[in-house]
């Protein structure tokens, strides 16, 4: 522990440093607690009210830099993440592989190390390839946050889905939660099933049968290669991006028999619960995955996940970025 | 060693002449409290009591936590609890008197006004703490104070709130690690 100054705040309100969060970085929601992803959850709500102010901005990361790298287009993660770092006074700088040098034919290492001369405290990366963030974070001093890596976590995506269903469910332990569509290649699909596992909720995933994972069950989820019976009774219904390239390869017959065979419409939700939400992470197929109905509907709490993602991505900046400086601590 | 500095008696008494000044200076219209958490939560709510029976009419309260606005908040304290800031009013136009337990090196009063600047725009913002112990760090003054004492480093102000009232002791924290 570092020797600093402690205002002692008669009223008992001292707390202990690094106790909530003792990860240097936040790769994937494998590594992390039960109790770790409760104190995002948890101060994520202290940022959800920031954002709801007359003025949404607090100056906690003043002085701080946040360099959003995204090798991947996105809008949603991207701008989600600039708008965390600016409503915490942080400096962020968006770098996109197409605008950058990795078009010129630098590597990732001698990018991330070019960046490391500019001193960031935060380094947010999109990677094609799962584990470039791991890579990435054993080489750099900067804490690295993953923000999406080919088909492994998107640990961000599933701490906002979390705190969405908590504030509109009051709980996730007990809860049924489908996750439907391309669940092969989705890192959302993944650090769902992963996070909503540990908080004690139940996943089933569904699927066509080419793009179900087939070590499902090791995620701790039941597999369903037809929606219906995954939909039955489920408190959170959650539909997965179908990804164009895909619908017209090899792994399904063409975007009509998709939608017919998996597409969410308001006969498959009745099957749900009287109450069941509905979420997709973004960006929709309407009338693909998803029909524009309920998209629309009153179950529909995709405009709730975006709200969410900046509060989430405010806590996961805030709680990366104040680690006491200097410290020499394991990675996550 | 803990010595006794206001029991709850004198808090009581202490906490009914402050009602009386800030209703002196001004009334109760545009009136609002807000306790800095969380020593000055309950002591916020207590006042807005006092006020109702002064007055017949109680100003709106509200808490306010300042951790994202404290000056050493990007380094010395990772993984603080954030506690949820409640103003349940428009600060525009008010005169807001911030309400404290104790007050030393004034950084938490400053923390506090830009907590509540970014709120609004008040007419005018006063303080209001039970006990000013000395010791300041920064140019900020109370306007309201039940017991005012000059203490060393080496000792600190314990506020409890007991069953049978408010206590305010004087504690030896050369233990502690101060400041």
């Amino acid at each position: 522990m570092g020797h600093h100054r402690r205002v002692i705040h008669p009223g008992g309100n001292v707390t202990t440093p690094r106790a909530r969060y003792p990860h240097r970085h936040l790769l994937g929601i494998e590594a992390l607690e039960r109790t770790e992803i409760l104190s995002i959850l948890d101060a994520a709500e202290s940022f959800f009210d920031v954002s709801r102010r007359s003025v949404r901005k607090v100056p906690t990361l003043r002085g701080k830099t946040v360099i959003n790298l995204f090798y991947e287009p996105s809008t949603r993660t991207r701008t989600s993440f600039e708008l965390a770092g600016k409503r915490l006074s942080a400096d962020v700088i968006n770098i996109s592989v197409s605008t950058s040098s990795a078009v010129k034919g630098e590597t990732l290492l001698d990018t991330v190390k070019n960046l490391e001369a500019m001193c960031p405290d935060v380094l947010v990366l999109r990677h094609q390839a799962s584990g470039a963030p791991h890579y990435v974070a054993s080489r750099t001093k900067a804490a690295v946050v993953n923000a999406g890596d080919g088909t492994h976590e998107h640990p961000t995506q599933a701490l906002l889905d979390a705190f969405t269903i908590r504030r509109r469910k009051g709980r996730l332990e007990g809860l049924v939660v489908a996750i439907c569509g391309d669940v092969l290649h989705s890192r959302v699909a993944r650090s769902n099933a992963l996070l909503l596992r540990k908080m004690g909720a139940t996943v089933r995933f569904a699927g066509p049968r080419t793009l179900l994972p087939p070590a499902a069950e090791s995620l701790g989820a039941e597999v369903h290669d037809r929606l219906e019976p995954a939909l039955e009774g489920a408190d959170v219904v959650m539909m997965l991006r179908v990804q164009r390239e895909r619908l017209a390869g090899t792994f399904l017959p063409s975007t009509r028999e998709y939608s017919r065979k998996f597409g969410l419409n308001e006969a498959r939700l009745a099957l749900a619960a009287p109450d069941a939400i509905v979420m997709h992470p973004g960006p929709m197929n309407r009338g693909v995955e998803i029909d524009p109905l309920v998209a629309d509907g009153s179950r529909s709490v995709i405009l709730d996940q975006v709200e969410a993602g900046v509060a989430v991505r405010m806590a996961v900046l805030w709680m990366l970025a104040t680690e006491a400086e200097g410290e020499p601590t394991a990675g996550a | 060693m803990s010595e006794v500095l206001l029991d709850p008696v004198a808090v009581a008494r202490g906490l009914r002449r402050v009602a009386g000044e800030i209703a002196e200076h001004g009334g109760v219209r545009d009136l609002a409290l807000i306790g800095i958490r969380r020593g000055g939560e309950p002591l916020a709510e207590r006042l807005t009591a006092l006020l109702r029976e002064l007055e017949g009419e109680a100003p709106p309260t509200g808490s306010i936590d300042i951790t994202l606005y404290r000056d050493d908040a990007a380094t010395a304290l990772p993984n603080p609890k954030i506690g949820p800031s409640r103003i349940p009013f428009e600060v525009r136009g008010k005169r807001v008197v911030l309400v404290d337990d104790v007050l030393y090196t004034g950084r938490t009063i400053r923390a506090a006004l830009d907590a509540v600047l970014d709120y609004g725009r008040p007419r005018r913002i006063e303080l209001c703490v039970l006990v000013d112990r000395g010791g300041r760090e920064l140019p900020i003054h109370p306007d309201y104070t039940v017991r005012r004492v000059e203490l060393g480093p080496g000792q600190r102000i314990e506020v409890a709130q007991k069953d049978d009232g408010t206590w305010a002791t004087i504690e030896e924290s050369s233990t502690l690690g101060g400041t």
